[in-house]
């Protein structure tokens, strides 16, 4: 029998996790939305929030049975750590023709962490538009936040130590769905 | 990417691709803005140091600058300490010790910028240096062939005219190359180089036997202030053979383009008509001058200096 310890870490959300937390926080978004869900715009953050917000409009869609403009916003010339992390290349950012303005906006990204990212989001967001408002959808929020920044939707709270990695694989980037944490 | 963008050959295939594409992203990142300004190099300094005169790569550049939030100190080498015969390594010194991360650099004499480049911390762009070459030029042009014809790779471009003062037939010859297009140079004899025969390049002296042939022909400026020397019997001559009319347009490809990198002579070497043309894409290269030198700036000086 092989040592227990040579196994992978079991999944924290297979696939048919994601799609149930996914379903919820789309069903979340409709009823919180409200009367607004006609301005509701998905903003996904790549690379991962990019494919996420796009499936959140797709079931957001089947649900309410209102189209919902999706676009993602890469943050990488607005993040405050180049300096120490060095260039890296661009992903896209690309906004539905309406843009942004009055309407409200719902960032979309995989994991919320420091918060960093959310911040170099808000500031992509202010030079592209002004919202009505602006809320925060994350598949996992796993703590740990040097600002004072949270989320509106999440898909599941995870504690961690700071030394552990949440790995979030998507099948459009990674080939499969699931979400795992791994010690260093 | 290496620290300095000094000449054309320090680009591989990943590294002129990486390039293109962040342009690209930029581009899109920004087109449609009210604010076409990003953060990306807020608190870092670019000095253009320009020993030449040239209006349009120095405000290309600026604006590059600008639109990363660097701050940008222009310095002409006209009017400045350079004319009571201070050298260029002082002068270096000097903008180094007042903190210039990034040095862009116009200079009369061929290799300038690589002197440059072992004297300073920062990064060096080369943005010009005599006859030599001139990188982000070549980069400019190689985005705009991609914008329009979708690829690099096999494309037919013909280069057309004085060779042997050209920094950018130079530049180009070198980056379409590794970037996969075919590159064939036009000139009379005088106005080719020595040594061509080492580059990887096919060589005509017949225009019209190109033509028919050619995904993109680049027409170059004929240096007036250059042309010290019997390279052509003339103005007229030359115009007869290697300039670009609407008749010999008229023989290109459907999807071919037309591109030169200003400023033009229009009538010498280049057609007025021609050059309104919509297959004219001498206004798009104004353009993604800005987006490609942007691009360059944030790849060398965006990250941790190593």
């Amino acid at each position: 029998m092989a040592d227990s310890t040579d196994l992978p870490a079991p999944p924290l959300l297979g696939a048919d996790d994601l799609g149930r937390v996914v379903d919820r926080i789309a069903h979340q978004l409709i009823e919180k939305a409200g009367s607004s869900l006609a301005d509701l715009v998905l903003v996904g953050i790549p690379t991962r929030g990019a494919p996420l917000a796009r499936r959140l409009a797709a079931r957001v869609e089947a649900f309410s049975q209102q189209p919902v403009d999706v676009g993602s916003v890469d943050i990488t010339l607005y993040r405050d750590d180049l300096r120490r992390r060095g260039v890296r290349a661009l992903e896209d950012t690309r906004l539905p023709e309406a843009g942004i303005d009055d309407r409200l906006v719902v960032l979309v990204d995989d994991v919320l962490f420091s918060g960093r990212s959310v911040r170099a989001a808000l500031d992509a967001l202010r030079d592209l538009g002004r919202p009505r408002a602006v809320q925060l959808a994350v598949l996992v929020d796993r703590g740990h936040r040097e600002l004072p920044i949270r989320a509106d939707y999440v898909g599941k709270n995870v504690p961690t130590a700071r030394s552990q990695s949440v790995k979030v694989k998507l099948a459009e980037v990674d080939g499969v769905d699931s979400v795992t944490v791994e010690d260093a | 990417m290496k620290r300095h963008l000094l000449e054309a050959g320090d680009l591989d295939r990943d590294d002129a691709t990486l390039v293109l594409d962040t342009a690209a992203q930029i581009e899109a990142a920004l087109a449609g803005r009210e604010v076409k300004k990003l953060p990306t190099l807020r608190g870092r300094t670019v000095v253009n140091l320009f020993y030449e005169d040239s209006t349009r790569t120095r405000i290309s550049f600026e604006l590059a600058a600008k639109r990363l939030s660097a701050d940008v100190i222009n310095f002409s080498a006209k009017g400045s300490s350079v004319s009571k015969g201070e050298s260029l390594k002082d002068t270096a010194l000097t903008l180094e010790a007042m903190g210039a991360d990034g040095i862009v650099v116009r200079h009369g004499a061929s290799g300038a910028p690589h002197r440059l480049a072992t004297w300073v911390k920062g990064s060096v762009v080369n943005a010009g240096d005599g006859t030599h070459e001139h990188p982000t030029q070549a980069l400019l042009d190689a985005y705009t062939i991609r914008q329009r014809l979708g690829r690099l790779d096999g494309v037919r471009v013909a280069v057309v005219g004085d060779v042997l003062h050209s920094r950018v037939a130079r530049s180009n010859v070198w980056l379409l190359s590794t970037l996969g297009a075919e590159v064939t140079l036009v000139a009379p004899p005088t106005l080719l180089p020595v040594g061509v025969g080492s580059w990887p390049v096919t060589v005509s002296y017949d225009l019209d036997a190109v033509l028919p042939t050619a995904d993109v022909v680049m027409m170059l400026r004929v240096q007036g202030e250059r042309m010290n020397a019997s390279f052509f019997p003339s103005a007229r001559e030359y115009s007869r053979r290697y300039g670009l009319d609407a008749r010999r347009m008229a023989a290109l490809p459907d999807e071919a383009i037309v591109m030169h990198p200003g400023p033009m002579n229009r009538g010498m070497e280049i057609a007025a008509e021609v050059a309104d043309s919509p297959r004219s894409t001498i206004v798009d290269q104004v353009g993604n001058g800005v987006s490609v030198r942007m691009a360059v700036l944030y790849l060398l000086l965006g990250g941790a200096p190593e």
